[in-house]
C-alpha cells in the first residue's frame, strides 16, 4: 500500500506490502472501491464503503448473513451498479475500461457457474475458450484440484464439494490478477480448504489480489489477510 | 472473438442434445396443433387450403413462444450467465451465439417438418417455396426478438405470462407478412414485397436484438 492518497475508510491494511514476484506485469495496479453505497429493498446495506487492494494482498470479508457481502462482491465485479461510488482498477473507473478489467478478473459466485449436464472437462473447456488463453491444461487443473479421474463425469453426478472444485479449477487454468470469490470454502472438506488456501497463497505470492467472503479463518502462509467486517447495524465496514 | 462465439454455440448445442425430450417439445406442439385443425374443420380441401398459411404460422409462432423461456433460464439459475457477462468479450456477441443455438434447435426443426404439414393441409405445392422462405426469414426474427423479452424477465420467478405479453405484439408484423406471403403464393400473386419486408425485419432484429438482449441481461442480473 502506498500512502500518497487521502485516507480511505479502509480496513487495517495499512501495513506496507509491495508487490511480490514477477508473475504479472510489474505495473503496480491497485484495485479500489471508493465511497460505495448499496441499497437493497429500501435498506441501506453499506454507505461510504471503500478499500484499496494492492498486488499480493488478500481481503477477507466477514459479516452476518444479510449484511451485504454478496451484494458487495457483485458490485466489485461490475455485475450490479452501486447506488453511488465507483470501483477503480489502476485508478480508472472500472466501468470505463470494462473489457480490460474483466480480462483481469475471475469471479466465482455462490452459484458456481458449472453446467450440470456437461462433464467437468467440458465445463472447464468452455471457461478456457471464453477466457482466451490458458496457462494450464484443463485436465491438469482438475488433477491439481483433486478431481483426477472425474474429468468425464457429468457435473450432475458430482457432489457439492466436487462441483465447487470444478469451479475453482478455473483459477488454475487461467490465473487472472484479481480473484473475487464468494464463499470459496463452502462444501469443501478440510483438505479441500487447505488446498484452496494454498492456491490463494501462491496467487498472492506472485502478485495477485484476492477478495473472498468466508466465516472461516483463512491461512495463506506468510501473506497477511486483511479483514473487513460488514455490519448490519453500522453503516459501512467495521 | 470468433473462438468465444463458437465455444458458446457448441456448448449450447451440446446441452440441447443432452435434453432431447425438452428439445422435442416445441416441435411436437407444432405438429399436434397443425394436425388437429383438419380434424376440427373437416377434410374439405378448399377450406384447409384457405386457412393453411394462417394455421402453420400461428402454430409456429406459439411453438416458438413456448420454447423461448428456456433460452436463458438454466444459465441464469446455475450462475453461468453471469460468467458469460464477466468475460472480456462483447456480451452481445455471446448472446447472439446463444440465440443462434436456440434457433438451430427450435426454429430449424419447424422449417424441416413444415412441408409435411403443408401437404396435410392441402397447401398447393407451388406455395411451398414461399412457406419455407417465410419460415426461414421469420423464425430467426422470433428467436431474436424473443431473446430480448426473455432477458428482461429471466430474473422474475413467474415471468412466463409477462414474457408472452411482451413478445407476442412484436411477433404480429412477422405473422401478418409471413402468412400474407404464403396466402399470395397460394393465389399465384407476387410475394416479393412481403418476403423483402420479412428480410428487412430479420436484418433489423439481427443488428439490434443482441445489443438490446445484452443490455436487458445486465439489468436482470443487477
Amino acid at each position: 500500500m502506498t500512502s500518497d492518497r487521502p485516507p480511505q475508510p479502509s480496513p487495517e491494511s495499512s501495513a506496507g506490502h509491495g508487490p511480490a514476484g514477477a508473475f504479472f506485469r510489474p505495473d503496480d495496479v491497485t484495485f479500489e472501491a471508493a465511497d460505495l453505497r448499496c441499497v437493497r429493498q429500501d435498506r441501506t446495506l453499506f454507505d461510504g464503503f471503500g478499500f484499496r487492494l494492492s498486488p499480493g494482498e488478500l481481503i477477507q470479508i466477514e459479516g452476518a448473513n444479510g449484511s451485504g457481502k454478496t451484494s458487495l462482491l457483485r458490485i466489485l465485479c461490475l455485475l450490479t451498479l452501486p447506488e453511488s461510488g465507483e470501483v477503480r482498477w489502476g485508478g480508472v473507473n472500472a466501468e470505463e475500461i470494462r473489457p480490460d478489467f474483466l480480462r483481469e478478473l475471475t469471479y466465482i459466485g455462490h452459484t458456481p457457474g458449472v453446467k450440470a449436464d456437461l462433464t467437468a472437462h467440458e465445463n472447464l473447456a468452455v471457461a478456457a475458450a471464453l477466457s482466451g488463453g490458458i496457462t494450464l491444461d484443463p485436465d491438469e487443473g482438475l488433477a491439481r484440484i483433486g478431481l483426477a479421474g472425474f474429468e468425464d463425469t457429468p457435473a450432475r453426478e458430482l457432489s457439492a464439494g466436487q462441483t465447487r472444485r470444478v469451479a475453482l479449477a478455473r483459477l488454475l487454468i487461467h490465473p487472472t490478477r484479481l480473484w473475487i470469490l464468494d464463499e470459496p470454502f463452502t462444501a469443501l472438506d478440510p483438505r479441500g480448504k487447505a488446498m484452496v488456501e494454498g492456491i490463494l497463497g501462491e496467487h498472492c505470492a506472485r502478485g495477485g489480489m484476492a477478495i473472498i467472503t468466508t466465516h472461516q479463518p483463512v491461512d495463506i502462509g506468510d501473506h497477511p489477510v486483511h479483514h473487513i467486517r460488514m455490519g448490519t447495524a453500522a453503516e459501512g465496514e467495521g | 472473438m470468433r473462438h468465444a462465439f463458437a465455444a458458446v454455440l457448441r456448448r449450447d448445442l451440446t446441452l440441447a442434445l443432452r435434453h432431447r425430450s425438452e428439445l422435442a417439445n416445441p416441435l411436437v406442439f407444432f405438429i399436434v396443433v397443425v394436425t388437429l385443425f383438419p380434424l376440427a374443420l373437416g377434410p374439405e380441401k378448399d377450406i384447409l387450403m384457405r386457412v393453411a398459411p394462417g394455421i402453420i404460422w400461428v402454430a409456429a409462432l406459439l411453438a416458438a413462444t413456448l420454447s423461448m423461456d428456456r433460452m436463458f433460464r438454466m444459465d441464469f439459475e446455475d450462475g453461468s450467465l453471469e460468467q458469460l457477462l464477466l468475460t472480456h468479450h462483447p456480451p452481445s456477441l455471446l448472446v447472439l451465439a446463444k440465440i443462434v443455438a436456440h434457433w438451430l434447435v427450435t426454429g430449424l426443426p419447424l422449417i424441416l417438418v413444415s412441408p409435411l404439414l403443408a401437404l396435410l393441409l392441402h397447401l398447393p405445392l407451388k406455395a411451398l417455396p414461399t412457406l419455407l422462405a417465410s419460415l426461414a426469414l421469420g423464425t430467426p426474427v422470433m428467436s431474436l426478438v424473443g431473446a430480448i423479452g426473455v432477458a428482461l424477465t429471466v430474473g422474475l420467478r413467474r415471468g412466463g405470462m409477462l414474457l408472452t405479453l411482451l413478445v407476442l405484439p412484436l411477433y404480429v408484423p412477422v405473422l401478418i407478412f409471413a402468412a400474407g406471403a404464403v396466402d399470395n403464393a397460394t393465389a399465384e400473386l407476387p410475394v416479393a414485397g412481403q418476403l423483402y419486408f420479412l428480410a428487412a425485419l430479420l436484418v433489423l432484429a439481427l443488428t439490434l436484438a443482441p445489443i438490446a438482449t445484452a443490455a436487458s441481461l445486465r439489468i436482470s442480473l443487477g
